[in-house]
C-alpha cells in the first residue's frame, strides 16, 4: 500500500490534457473521413463506413486486455511490486470491457444490413463474446474489497488472459467443423486502398489516443480513490484515539471532584 | 511427507466430511438430477430433440452442479476456523490444491454416472464408444475441478463469493464444455475418430489449470 505523489498521476497533467485535445480533435477528423471524404463501398454501400469505428474499437479492446496482463504480471513480480501496476491493469480492463462491448454492438449493427442478421455464431463473435464476459467477471471481482485485493485480482487478470487463446482456438475449432465456410467470406473483405486504407489508419489512432486519454483519467480516478479511503481510515483512527482521551478525562474529572 | 501423501491426506479429509454430511449425495446429486429433467420439460421430448442435444444438456447440467460443488468445498474451510489449521497444518499449498481439485473430481465423477445414467435412461441416446465417453469425461473433470478449485480460493471469504464464482469460472470453462460436449457427439451419436482430438483439447486444458493452481494456490490461501 505504498502510496507517494509522483505515482497519483499516469501520465504529467499537460500531457494527459494534451492527448485529450488531441483525441477529441483526431475523432472530429475521422468523422469526417469516414463520413464525407472517403468513398462508400462497392458492396456494401455506405454501411461499410462502420468498419471506421469496428477495427479500431476491436484493436483497442486486444490493447487493453494486454496491457491489463503486462500491469498484473509487474504487479506479481516482487521486483516490481506497486500499486501503480494495480491501477493500470484495472483501468485498462475497464477500457478493454468497453471496448469490447462497442465491438460487438457496431459488429452487429453492421452485421444487420450487411449479412442480414443481427449475430452469427462465427468464431470471432463467439470468441469476442466469451472475451466480454472474462474481464466482466475480473472487473466485478475487483470492486470487492478485503486484504490482498490486488494481488487476488492480478492472479484473476492472468488466469483470464492465459484462457483467451485456448478460448479462441477451441470455438475456431468449433465452428470450422460443423459449418461450410463463414460469414466473413473472401468476397466481402476485399483489398482496401487509398482514401478508405487511411481513413482507416487515421482512425486506429484517433481510438489509440481516446484510450489513452482515458486510461490517465481512470488511472488518476482509482489513485485519488485509494488516497481517499487511506484518509478515511486515518481519521478514523484519530476520531477514535481523541474518543479515548475524552474518555479517560472524563473518569480523570470524575475522580477529582 | 511426499507431495502424494499430502495430496491423499487432503482428498480424503474433504471426502470423509462429504460421506457424513452428505451435503453432496442429497443437495448436489438431486440438482443435478432435476436440472436433466428441466431440459425434457422445456424441449419436447416427443420430437427427439432430446436425444440430439443431451451431450450438451448433460456437461450444462454437469458445470452448474460443478458450482455448487466447488463452493461446498471451500464452505467446509469456513466452521472452526478451519481455514487457518490448513493454513498452519505445514502441509504444501500446491498438495492442498491438488487434494481438494482431487475430491471435487471424485464428486463429480459420482455424479457424472448418475446423470449419465440418467440421459441414458430419459433422453433415449445411443452409445457407439464408451471409452471416448469416458475418456473425454474425465479430462473433462479434471479440468473443471481444477479451475472450480482455483477459482474458489480466490474467492473463498470475499462478500458476495456466492455470486461471483460463477461469473468468474463459467466463462472461463467455455473450451471445456465445448470439448466435452463434441467428444461426447462424437461418443453417442457421430464418428468416434472426431472426438479425440477434442479430448487432447480436454486434456491440455486440464493440465494447463491443474499447473496455474498448483502455482497460485498457495499466495492465495494465505490471503484469504
Amino acid at each position: 500500500m505504498t502510496h507517494t505523489a509522483d505515482d497519483a498521476n499516469l501520465l504529467p497533467r499537460r500531457v494527459g490534457a494534451a492527448v485529450g485535445l488531441f483525441a477529441l480533435a483526431a475523432l472530429v477528423v475521422l468523422a469526417i473521413l469516414g463520413l464525407a471524404v472517403a468513398p462508400p463501398d462497392d458492396v456494401q454501400g455506405d454501411a461499410q463506413r462502420l468498419m471506421y469505428l469496428h477495427v479500431p474499437t476491436a484493436w483497442l479492446a486486444y490493447l487493453a486486455f494486454g496491457v491489463t496482463a503486462l500491469g498484473s504480471a509487474l504487479y506479481l513480480w516482487p521486483r516490481t511490486r506497486s500499486n501503480v501496476w494495480d491501477r493500470l491493469a484495472g483501468a485498462s480492463a475497464e477500457l478493454g470491457v468497453v471496448f469490447t462491448a462497442l465491438t460487438l454492438v457496431l459488429g452487429s449493427l453492421w452485421g444487420r444490413p450487411v449479412w442480414g442478421i443481427w449475430w452469427a455464431w462465427d468464431a470471432r463473435l463467439v470468441s469476442t463474446a466469451v472475451l466480454f464476459f472474462l474481464y466482466l467477471g475480473y472487473l466485478a471481482l475487483r470492486r470487492i474489497p478485503g486484504a490482498g485485493r490486488e494481488q487476488r485480482c492480478a492472479i484473476a487478470a492472468l488466469v483470464a488472459f492465459v484462457d483467451v487463446p485456448i478460448v479462441h482456438f477451441s470455438v475456431e475449432w468449433w465452428r470450422t467443423l460443423h459449418q461450410e465456410g463463414t460469414v466473413f467470406n473472401e468476397e466481402l473483405s476485399a483489398q482496401i486502398e487509398g482514401v478508405m486504407a487511411f481513413t482507416l489508419v487515421w482512425a486506429v489512432v484517433a481510438f489509440t489516443a481516446v484510450y489513452v486519454f482515458f486510461l490517465d483519467r481512470r488511472y488518476r480516478l482509482l489513485s485519488l480513490e485509494e488516497e481517499d479511503e487511506r484518509q478515511a481510515l486515518e481519521q478514523a483512527i484519530a476520531d477514535r484515539i481523541a474518543e479515548g482521551r475524552g474518555r479517560a478525562d472524563a473518569v480523570g474529572a470524575g475522580v477529582g471532584s | 511427507m511426499s507431495f502424494a501423501r499430502e495430496s491423499l491426506l487432503v482428498a480424503a479429509k474433504d471426502l470423509r466430511i462429504e460421506a457424513r454430511s452428505r451435503v453432496t449425495l442429497y443437495q448436489v446429486l438431486p440438482f443435478g438430477v432435476v436440472v436433466l429433467l428441466l431440459f425434457a420439460f422445456a424441449l419436447d421430448p416427443d420430437r427427439g430433440q432430446l436425444s440430439r442435444v443431451a451431450p450438451g444438456l448433460f456437461w450444462v447440467a454437469v458445470l452448474l452442479a460443478a458450482l455448487l460443488a466447488v463452493s461446498r468445498a471451500f464452505a467446509i474451510e469456513i466452521d472452526n476456523g478451519a481455514r487457518d489449521g490448513l493454513r498452519l497444518s505445514g502441509l504444501d499449498p500446491a498438495a492442498i490444491f491438488v487434494g481438494k481439485a482431487a475430491a471435487v473430481a471424485a464428486e463429480l465423477v459420482v455424479l457424472e454416472l448418475v446423470l449419465g445414467v440418467g440421459v441414458f435412461l430419459l433422453y433415449d441416446v445411443e452409445l457407439r464408444s464408451a471409452g471416448l465417453l469416458v475418456v473425454a469425461a474425465l479430462a473433462a473433470t479434471v479440468g473443471v475441478a481444477a479451475t472450480g478449485t482455483l477459482y474458489g480460493v480466490l474467492v473463498a471469504g470475499l462478500r458476495a463469493r456466492e455470486t461471483l464464482a460463477p461469473v468468474l469460472v463459467l466463462p472461463v470453462v467455455t473450451p471445456v464444455m465445448l470439448g466435452a460436449t463434441r467428444a461426447w457427439e462424437a461418443g453417442l451419436d457421430g464418428a468416434p475418430s472426431e472426438g479425440w482430438p477434442w479430448v487432447a483439447l480436454l486434456g491440455l486444458f486440464a493440465l494447463l489449470y491443474g499447473a496455474l493452481g498448483t502455482l497460485v494456490f498457495g499466495p492465495l490461501l494465505e490471503e484469504t
